[in-house]
């Protein structure tokens, strides 16, 4: 019962926290963000019903996300014309349907086996929207896009949804209303026998179920969410194009949930949250953001398999036995060069994509809110030797904090992975 | 009609033997190691870039020459260092990190060449037409394109099947314990191996590049037909490989060649179509536009009815 209570509370600070944000952060930039995230949320979480609780890795998860998107802002257009009675906040259940459907049909065929042929029917089915969607102009308006305007639907019981504030809330709404469900779906039977396909699908056959049937589920209730996310993504920019249905968002979105950690409910949000805030405020300081991103993707895959949810999942049985204070001085000294290390790599990173975009003449690069002439050796041989010297140095230091940690773990065993 | 059959034979062809420069790395590496290489392209976008870089300076033969093994040198520090400690979290995660690398390396190329398209051309001594047939002209680049592919087909058919190194990486693909315990070192002649088919799909940038043209988008158009090819052909079949290069080569080339769609078709049926409804495009549409999606309907059909493809034994 105390379980039940204390997974009710986190339900509720998340509430309130989407509530009270657009209070704190009143600007309409930081709105837009918050707007992007939540949508990133509901199609992360939908990613990982598949990836992390079915263990279908799909290359191709945009297409539900896209279509659904695309069948959303046909129909606010319709409805929009004054075709027939649609209420705007109903908008991302006409996604749901669409990506609903769309999963039922490309999921009755590609959900036989798990494993690499799933992955690759996911890739071969994402290549054939996108490249579709540039094709079937009628139904994609090819690169420009279908455009509708949402202020032309029916007010709903008298609210307009007029202005950033409601359409946020709007999306908060459906944010946290999907979340929920599919939290629910991972603990019915369905969502339980489907971390069993996952993990031993021979087995699951034995028992008596059919592991394509509930991989089907699985995949549908996926396609359902992603549409959900694509309807809201048309309802808020009010365009969609070919984008939403690429491989581009496609790998978006493995790498969000990827990094905030497959393995747990919440890795995904917290995956969309970091992605959306690098995106966002990174991209203001640096070009090359992506670059960015994908070194961390790289780096969670090859260090952090469990994510950014595993590393915080790893220290709770330390705090909750209250040795989290015995860490502090190892994580200091690997954190430092590390840092260091960092500040090199970043720094080196900068000056070589400058010298690829400078105009000619230009020699100087603002960077740590320093000058420096790429065009002298001093900027580079100083960042090399801190990328290099901060490798090395917290080389030398990670054996001792793996000490501390073994020292500090109050299970003998070492922290759960999973 | 006879000279667009004869010219996109022979486009198909230089197109197809490109893909089995890439193919044929990509299948040997999946046959040894199990893991489908996603940042496989990302090489031969690299090897392109390199050889631009290198032709700049010093011209086109150079690049040719030390472009590739830059690009086998590189792949196989991923495999030591990468793949191969992230081979114990399983074939899932190696396949999300040769995804992430792709990534990585398509965001390099942008972060060190930048976005547009580099000026990387053919060198002068191949710019001329080599023959032409009614009026349309043939390079002499694509005849020296297809005859590097004949001939690393060629040198890669004999190397495997006659050298004693050959018959080393056909065992450990089938046997590679047994072949450790006779003392060959298995993990060197994986990182070999990788390191070789990566370079190949170096080279096939090098000689592609020029005439595909050399941009940061490179990868991901040819990234996933390579994938058809492989799964197509049979995972871990060369002869696979090669022929379903040379028919997705042939298959696009033709299919941009016909100009009919499926309302000319209906037509002739005697059946009218209307413009009006928005799913006209489905049957408006000619054969020629919806080239681009049609090996990847190959792709999935093959996977739902053939998953072993044409020539492979062994399933996905």
């Amino acid at each position: 019962m105390s379980g039940f209570a204390r997974r009710n509370a986190i339900w509720w600070a998340a509430l309130v926290l989407v509530v009270l944000l657009p209070q704190v952060a009143r600007s309409g930039a930081s709105i837009a963000v918050l707007d992007q995230m939540c949508i990133m949320v509901i199609f992360s979480l939908s990613y990982n019903m598949m990836l992390g609780q079915g263990g279908m890795l799909s290359f191709g998860h945009a297409v539900y996300y896209g279509l659904g998107g695309y069948v959303a802002i046909h129909f606010m257009k319709m409805a929009g014309g004054g075709a027939f009675f649609l209420p705007l906040p109903l908008v991302p259940l006409i996604g749901g349907i669409a990506g609903l459907a769309f999963g039922l049909v490309f999921g009755s065929f590609s959900t036989n086996r798990a494993g690499t042929v799933f992955a690759m029917i996911s890739l071969g089915i994402g290549e054939l929207i996108a490249a579709s969607s540039l094709i079937f102009v009628k139904f994609s308006g090819g690169e420009e896009g279908i455009t509708a305007d949402r202020t032309g639907l029916t007010s709903f019981f008298g609210i307009h949804f007029r202005g950033e504030v409601p359409v946020y809330y709007l999306i908060a709404g459906w944010m946290m209303l999907s979340a929920w469900l599919m939290y629910r779906f991972s603990r019915t039977p369905v969502g339980r026998m489907a971390n069993a396909v996952r993990d031993n699908p021979e087995r699951v056959e034995f028992v008596g179920y059919s592991q394509k049937q509930i991989r089907l589920i699985t995949f549908m209730a996926a396609g359902f969410f992603a549409g959900i996310a694509g309807g809201l993504f048309a309802l808020n920019y009010e365009i969609v194009t070919e984008e939403a249905v690429n491989l581009t968002t496609s790998g978006v979105v493995l790498l969000q949930a990827f990094i905030g950690g497959v393995g747990f409910f919440a890795g995904p949000v917290i995956g969309a949250v970091v992605y959306t805030l690098l995106q966002t405020l990174l991209s203001n300081y640096t070009e090359i953001w992506a670059f960015y991103v994908g070194l961390i993707f790289v780096a969670t895959v090859m260090y952090a398999p469990t994510g950014l949810t595993g590393l915080i999942m790893m220290h709770l049985p330390i705090a909750r036995a209250g040795r989290l204070r015995s860490l502090a001085l190892p994580y200091l000294r690997i954190g430092l060069p590390a840092l260091a290390c960092a500040l090199g790599v970043i720094g080196l990173l900068e000056l070589l994509h400058f010298l690829s975009v400078r105009a000619t003449g230009q020699a100087v690069k603002r960077l740590f809110w320093m000058k420096f002439d790429v065009d002298q050796p001093l900027p580079w041989i100083v960042f090399a030797a801190l990328a290099l010297g901060g490798f090395l140095v917290a080389r030398r230091m990670a054996p001792r904090l793996a000490a501390a940690w073994a020292a500090a773990n109050p299970h003998a065993q070492g922290a759960r992975a999973r | 009609m006879l000279e667009l059959t004869v010219f996109s034979l022979l486009n198909g062809l230089v197109y197809g033997l490109l893909l089995f420069m890439l193919s044929s790395g990509l299948t040997l590496i999946f046959s040894m190691m199990g893991v489908l290489n996603f940042a496989h392209a990302s090489f031969y976008m690299l090897g392109a870039y390199l050889a631009y870089s290198i032709s700049t300076k010093v011209g086109f033969w150079p690049g040719l020459v030390l472009a590739p093994p830059l690009v086998g040198v590189l792949g196989a520090l991923v495999e030591r260092y990468g793949l191969r400690h992230v081979h114990r979290y399983g074939h899932v995660a190696e396949l999300i990190f040769t995804f992430g690398l792709a990534f990585l390396i398509q965001e390099s190329v942008v972060l060190v060449w930048g976005k547009q398209m580099v000026d990387y051309h053919e060198p002068a001594l191949l710019a001329f037409p080599l023959f032409s047939l009614w009026g349309t002209e043939f390079p002499a680049y694509k005849a020296f394109m297809l005859a590097v592919s004949i001939g690393i087909f060629i040198a890669l058919f004999v190397v495997l099947t006659r050298s004693r190194v050959g018959l080393i990486i056909q065992a450990a693909i089938t046997h590679p314990s047994q072949v450790a315990m006779l003392g060959h070192n298995v993990p060197l002649v994986f990182t070999a191996v990788f390191g070789v088919g990566t370079a190949l799909a170096g080279l096939a940038g090098v000689i592609a590049g020029p005439v595909l043209s050399t941009f940061p988008g490179m990868a991901a158009v040819l990234g996933s037909i390579v994938f058809v090819v492989i799964v197509v052909g049979g995972l871990g079949s060369l002869a696979g490989a090669f022929i379903a290069s040379l028919l997705i080569g042939l298959l696009q080339t033709f299919a941009v060649a016909v100009n009919y769609s499926m309302k000319d078709l209906l037509a002739a049926f005697g059946v009218a179509t209307s413009r009006a409804s928005m799913l006209s495009d489905l049957y408006s549409v000619t054969v020629a536009q919806i080239a681009p999606i049609l090996p990847y309907l190959l792709l999935v059909l093959i996977l739902i009815f053939r998953p072993t493809g044409l020539l492979g034994k062994r399933e996905v």
